[in-house]
């Protein structure tokens, strides 16, 4: 089948079997290889991406599903060769070690940021609850998060 | 992992869907939000020859209360009953429901509907949809017909839907006043099923009499179970410690769990005691407008 989608503003288009997933069509056919695949079961989370502004697992969505609609990626993020703001708090706060969910857990928060500008620790963690992080830096992540959050506070005062 | 091939069909219109399910008939599964099938799908636990995608059609997701009832089309997110103000505001065994299915990503794609017509005994809407008295509406070639909950679920992952048709709306009779409601699970790590979860949904009279009790069961027997007896012993009686525990004991003498992980057949059982007690105190404290 035909599929055509908009994955961080660009249009792609691909000859899909109706069983490929949409996060092998990312990686193996459009080679954006930044989301990851973890658990492949629904749990982990580390194959999120936005799909119209919204995070899912796209480990459990067909390619075919994705027709027509507009997807963000870990790629998305980085404006003109400059880190978003919470790819910078990730940095500041240590809020990654592997690295492995840390894809999953970007656009999560990248989500999560644009509906709660002042967001609780409680809601940070809420938020973060289907994003699993095996190194257990549950800690820095919320830090980071709170990092990306004021900064974008900031930002919009300016 | 790879699920086994199939031919996608994505009907624009509900009489294509329909025409189409019953043509394929038992070869065909519905894609509503996903969450379930395609994991069975990538496990091969469910291998379907078609693919009957229901997202492309128009108009089968809202909430909104009128005459009496909230009705809810299908292809509702959890995510969206989570955010509505009217469920916030008058339903709150809804609501507390939708917030603990799964986890927010998946309840950015999990469908109201989907999480009905799949019948997993340890999904979560089931219990609290017999508890509040819901109706569902299904849509086949022939037309439109209404089943009331309690005769939806007829065994494991089996419901009254017949071939052909497609669950498309869920109806809430309106509370009445002085109506609250309550959802309580244990799950061992957000994302897991319920090791049990108890739904409870009370209307008291204005002398604090219990008019009217519902009691609903999630993941402790093969289908979800409507605690009967527990619902009929307050019937007619004030809530206090002794008719709460003993409508918490006949709700755990309803339950039929099995051992697995999770646990034993006694804790379970003592867990759904524990959790009527807890759900109905709750949902008396929201009856009476202390929250």
């Amino acid at each position: 089948m035909r599929v055509q989608l908009s994955i961080n503003g660009e249009k792609h288009e691909a000859d899909v079997e109706p069983r490929l997933l949409l996060v092998h069509l990312i990686r193996d056919v459009l080679r954006l290889t930044g989301t990851h695949i973890g658990c492949d079961t629904t749990h982990c989370g580390a194959c999120t991406v936005l799909l119209e502004g919204r995070p899912v697992k796209s480990c459990t969505m067909f390619a075919v599903q994705a027709n027509g609609k507009s997807l963000m990626t870990v790629e998305g993020l980085e404006q003109n060769g400059k880190l978003h703001p919470l790819q910078e708090g990730f940095m500041a706060e240590h809020g990654l070690q592997c690295g492995y969910c840390t894809p999953g857990m970007l656009m999560t928060g990248y989500a999560f940021l644009g509906q709660h500008p002042t967001p609780t620790e409680d809601e940070i963690r809420v938020a973060i609850s289907g994003n699993l992080c095996r190194c257990t830096g549950y800690v820095n992540i919320v830090k980071a998060v709170q990092h990306a959050a004021a900064t974008l506070r900031e930002g919009a005062a300016r | 992992m790879i699920p086994a091939a199939f031919e996608y069909h994505a009907p624009a219109s509900l009489d294509d869907a329909t025409a189409l399910l019953a043509r394929l008939g038992e070869d065909a599964k519905i894609l509503s939000g996903g969450q379930s099938l395609i994991p069975l799908m990538k496990l091969r636990l469910s291998s379907p020859p078609h693919v009957v995608d229901i997202n492309g059609i128009p108009g089968l997701s809202y909430v909104r209360e009128a005459d009496g009832v909230l009705a809810i089309g299908a292809l509702t997110r959890e995510s969206e009953l989570e955010e509505s103000e009217i469920v916030r505001a008058r339903y709150p065994l809804l609501h507390d429901t939708c917030r603990v299915i799964a986890d927010p990503l998946v309840r950015n794609l999990a469908t109201i509907g989907g999480n009905l017509a799949h019948a997993d005994p340890a999904n979560d809407h089931p219990a609290t949809m017999l508890a509040l008295g819901a109706e569902v509406v299904a849509r086949g070639p022939r037309g439109e017909r209404r089943l009331p909950i309690a005769s939806f679920f007829t065994g494991p992952f089996e419901t009254a839907l017949v071939p052909g048709e497609i669950l498309v709306e869920i109806r809430i009779p309106a509370p009445a006043a002085r109506s609250g409601g309550a959802y309580l699970k244990l799950e061992r790590k957000v994302g897991d099923f319920a090791t049990a979860a108890v739904a409870v949904q009370l209307t008291l009279r204005p002398d604090g009499v219990c008019e009217q009790a519902g009691i609903g069961l999630t993941n402790v027997g093969l289908t979800p179970i409507k605690a009967v007896q527990a619902e009929a012993s307050l019937r007619g009686k004030r809530l206090d410690d002794t008719t709460i525990a003993q409508a918490a004991r006949l709700a755990a003498a309803a339950a039929e769990p099995s051992e697995d992980l999770r646990g034993s057949v006694e804790y379970k059982k003592d867990l759904v005691r524990v959790l009527t007690g807890r759900a109905l105190r709750k949902a008396v404290e929201r009856a009476e407008g202390r929250r």
